[in-house]
């Protein structure tokens, strides 16, 4: 099986077979990072952009990692080190970048949309690193498989979502990757997280988080952002803690063997106490090293795998 | 010199409704008679319209020519031009100009400028408050005198009740009406396209249906209290279209118009973030959709304009959310509004009542294609065929969602006062 794709825009352009490929890739690229040297040449001479207009820390970290484990190079840009602040516009950059023939664009964007923007107008592939609220489909592909390593599967479990759906690109790539892969996801939030017609990314929306995690395999919490406190969506983080926020007693309505995810950074003792993050079900360090994994294996077949046949 | 049509059937609401040649002389109606008639004067031009409508000029009440100020998206000169190849006699230019058209300088210099050009005639529309900012009002006497029609701060709504009151009450003195941009801006604060699936799954912060009827219907109360005309500008969903219809059956004095984009097109039409399906108010749902025709049928919605809202490049080949709202129409306007037709929702006469006569009644003209009246006529090809191509357009700008539809029935001639301004080849 080849992979076909140029880019990795969101969830809902990956067909089941392509997200099997990630996963079972990324796999075998784990075994790279516990060597003691930790660098293959496989994508020697290949040039990858990181190109981030919204802060980041562990994503971008995790990209450059992965890039150089590869043996790729990567160079990195930030909103205030490109031209945009200049006044160029999105595409000037991206054609301006086009022009040293970078073989990967990873972007990150505060506009949805914003790498679909680029993708149709530069022959390097555009890899989403989150856009805006729509995607952030590297996450959803490494939550996929930190849940698979620990579950042995994904179809049929049952996944659980809690947090501000309304400005979560994870959420909703996350919504329509593990329903994708055969898992039912239900979400939890304060209505005013709940953004409208999200049940036709196929999740349902329970009324509260106790019915919301009852009998759940996989428990994720997002990230709540403080600077929306005492704004119109909830009034304080006492008051979303005491609602939303998951603790040793309220996780016992799932099942025994439950495991937690939360995308980070945390916020401790708001939407997760410290016993429920530090506890032996939480996978969340597990999430930050299969990202790496899994963003190697993204270059691997967009830059030097099946496309362009090279062995690790 | 007399100008002889010949063949055409003849759809001229509330008078007649078949074929007749109709003969034009010295800018004015001159005369109809029958096809078999010889002509009755020895020099006569006879233009062969055989088998097309021939229709009073039309009139679109929401057009945006963008000068003076952006004259890189359109200037009047070349929104006229598209306007005369749509087949629109006249038009009214919102004031969102730069400088503002809320005093009679500028209100003027549109139509010197207009009457310079001399394609369709231009009816500008002033400011309601200075600057469009919502606090003072205009000098709406000294631009009546200029020849401004109406008020509206299209672009923007009144946000504060008391200036509207006072807007309506001062302009209703003056026999002006009142265009009211329906928008409550916090609702719709930070939105880009309409709220629900599909912004959802973009992304994409939505503009509820709220965010419009709220404020149309805040407009109806206060026409109701100060007995003013009021206007509601580009009708989108169907809430509104129930609080325009509730308000004329209590007797208020209201009026409203549609685009084609709102009965053409739905929020799907974003699909993969085209800023050329991005508007304000922003493409609904199908139950929207639907409810706009249903408004077009049973007379809620009086008439068609087309918001045409030129943008270049700069302003719509960027990120969805930094795009500008608007998109052109004047020259897609007929064709997409002729399907209401071929469908069988609304009757020809209906669709000349709701694009020609209802427009020149709101402006206070009789256009009846009756002897003595001014010749603004517009012949219709009910047959042409064919696919939408912005390369062909004569606007500045490009900005269309329709690139590519298939259409059937375009303009074959626009004519304003006796002088024929675009004719096919």
């Amino acid at each position: 099986m080849r992979f076909e794709h140029k880019d990795i825009l969101d969830i809902e352009s990956l067909s089941l077979q392509d997200i099997s490929m990630i996963l079972d890739t990324a796999e075998g690229m784990k075994e790279i990072s516990k060597r003691p040297v930790k660098k293959v040449p496989t994508l020697r001479g290949k040039t990858i952009v990181l190109f981030f207009q919204e802060p980041s820390t562990r994503t971008k970290s995790s990209f450059d990692i992965a890039a150089k484990r590869l043996s790729a190079d990567s160079i990195s840009l930030s909103k205030s080190s490109s031209s945009i602040v200049k006044g160029e516009t999105l595409i000037d950059t991206a054609r301006t970048l086009e022009a040293m023939n970078p073989d990967i664009i990873v972007l990150r964007h505060g506009s949805s949309g914003a790498p679909h923007l680029i993708a149709k107008r530069v022959n390097a592939s555009v890899i989403n690193a989150g856009d805006g609220i729509h995607a952030h489909p590297t996450q959803a592909l490494l939550d996929l498989m930190s849940v698979k390593e620990r579950k042995g599967k994904i179809e049929g479990l049952k996944v659980s979502i809690i947090g501000d759906i309304s400005h979560s690109r994870v959420a909703r790539s996350n919504i329509l990757g593990f329903t994708k892969m055969g898992a039912t996801v239900t979400v939890s939030a304060p209505k005013t997280m709940i953004p409208k017609g999200i049940e036709a990314l196929g999740c349902r929306v329970a009324p509260d988080i106790d019915s919301c995690i009852d009998n759940a395999d996989v428990v994720m919490m997002l990230r709540i952002q403080k600077e929306r406190q005492g704004s119109i969506l909830f009034p304080t983080e006492r008051e979303y803690a005491a609602l939303f926020g998951l603790n040793t007693e309220r996780l016992k309505k799932a099942k025994p063997d439950a495991i937690i995810m939360h995308p980070g950074p945390l916020n401790r003792g708001v939407e997760i106490s410290n016993e429920v993050a530090d506890g032996n079900n939480s996978v969340i360090l597990d999430q930050v090293t299969n990202g790496v994994a899994l963003r190697m294996a993204l270059f691997y077949l967009l830059a030097g795998g099946s496309r362009n046949a090279d062995t690790i | 010199m007399l100008i002889r049509f010949k063949g055409a059937r003849i759809v001229d609401p509330g008078n007649m409704d078949e074929e007749q040649d109709l003969l034009v002389k010295n800018g004015l109606v001159h005369a109809l008679i029958p096809p078999t008639a010889e002509d009755p004067e020895p020099e006569v031009k006879t233009i062969d319209v055989t088998g097309m409508i021939l229709v009073p000029g039309l009139i679109d009440l929401h057009v945006h020519l963008r000068e003076p100020g952006h004259e890189y998206k359109e200037t009047i000169e070349s929104g006229l031009r598209a306007a005369a190849k749509g087949g629109f006699t006249g038009v009214c230019p919102m004031p969102n100009t730069h400088p503002v058209n809320d005093n009679a300088q500028v209100t003027q210099f549109i139509v010197n400028r207009a009457k310079e050009i001399g394609l369709s005639r231009v009816y500008p529309v002033g400011a309601i408050s200075l600057g469009l900012k919502g606090t003072t009002i205009s000098e709406y006497s000294d631009m009546k005198q200029a020849g401004m029609v109406a008020i509206s701060d299209d672009g923007r709504p009144v946000e504060d009740s008391s200036v509207i009151r006072r807007a309506m009450e001062y302009a209703s003195g003056l026999g002006l009406p009142v265009i009211s941009h329906s928008e409550d801006l916090s609702l719709a604060s930070g939105g880009s396209m309409n709220e629900g699936t599909v912004a959802t799954r973009l992304g994409l912060k939505g503009i509820p249906n709220a965010a419009e009827s709220i404020m149309v219907m805040r407009d109806i109360a206060i026409a109701e209290l100060t007995g003013a005309r009021l206007h509601i500008a580009h009708v989108s969903c169907e809430e509104s279209v129930d609080a325009i219809r509730h308000g004329k059956e209590r007797g208020v004095r209201v009026t409203c118009e549609t685009a084609p984009h709102y009965f053409t097109l739905t929020d799907q039409a974003v699909a993969d973030y085209d800023t050329h399906a991005k508007m304000n108010p922003p493409l609904r749902t199908e139950t929207d959709r639907l409810a706009i025709i249903k408004g077009l049928e049973d007379g809620t919605i009086d008439m068609i304009a087309t918001d045409h809202a030129p943008h270049s490049k700069l302003e719509k080949e960027v990120e969805f959310d930094s795009a500008l709202f608007g998109i052109i129409g004047l020259e897609t306007s007929l064709s997409l509004s002729l399907k209401l037709v071929q469908d069988g929702v609304i009757t020809m006469e209906t669709l000349v009542e709701k694009m020609s006569r209802n427009p020149a009644a709101f402006l206070g003209m009789d256009n009846r294609l009756i002897p003595g009246n001014v010749a603004d006529i517009t012949v219709i090809d009910p047959e042409r065929c064919h696919v939408i191509d912005p390369a062909t357009f004569v606007s500045k700008s490009r900005n269309t969602p329709f690139s590519g539809m298939e259409v059937k029935g375009d303009v074959f001639l626009t004519m304003v006062q006796g002088g024929i301004v675009f004719q096919r080849s």
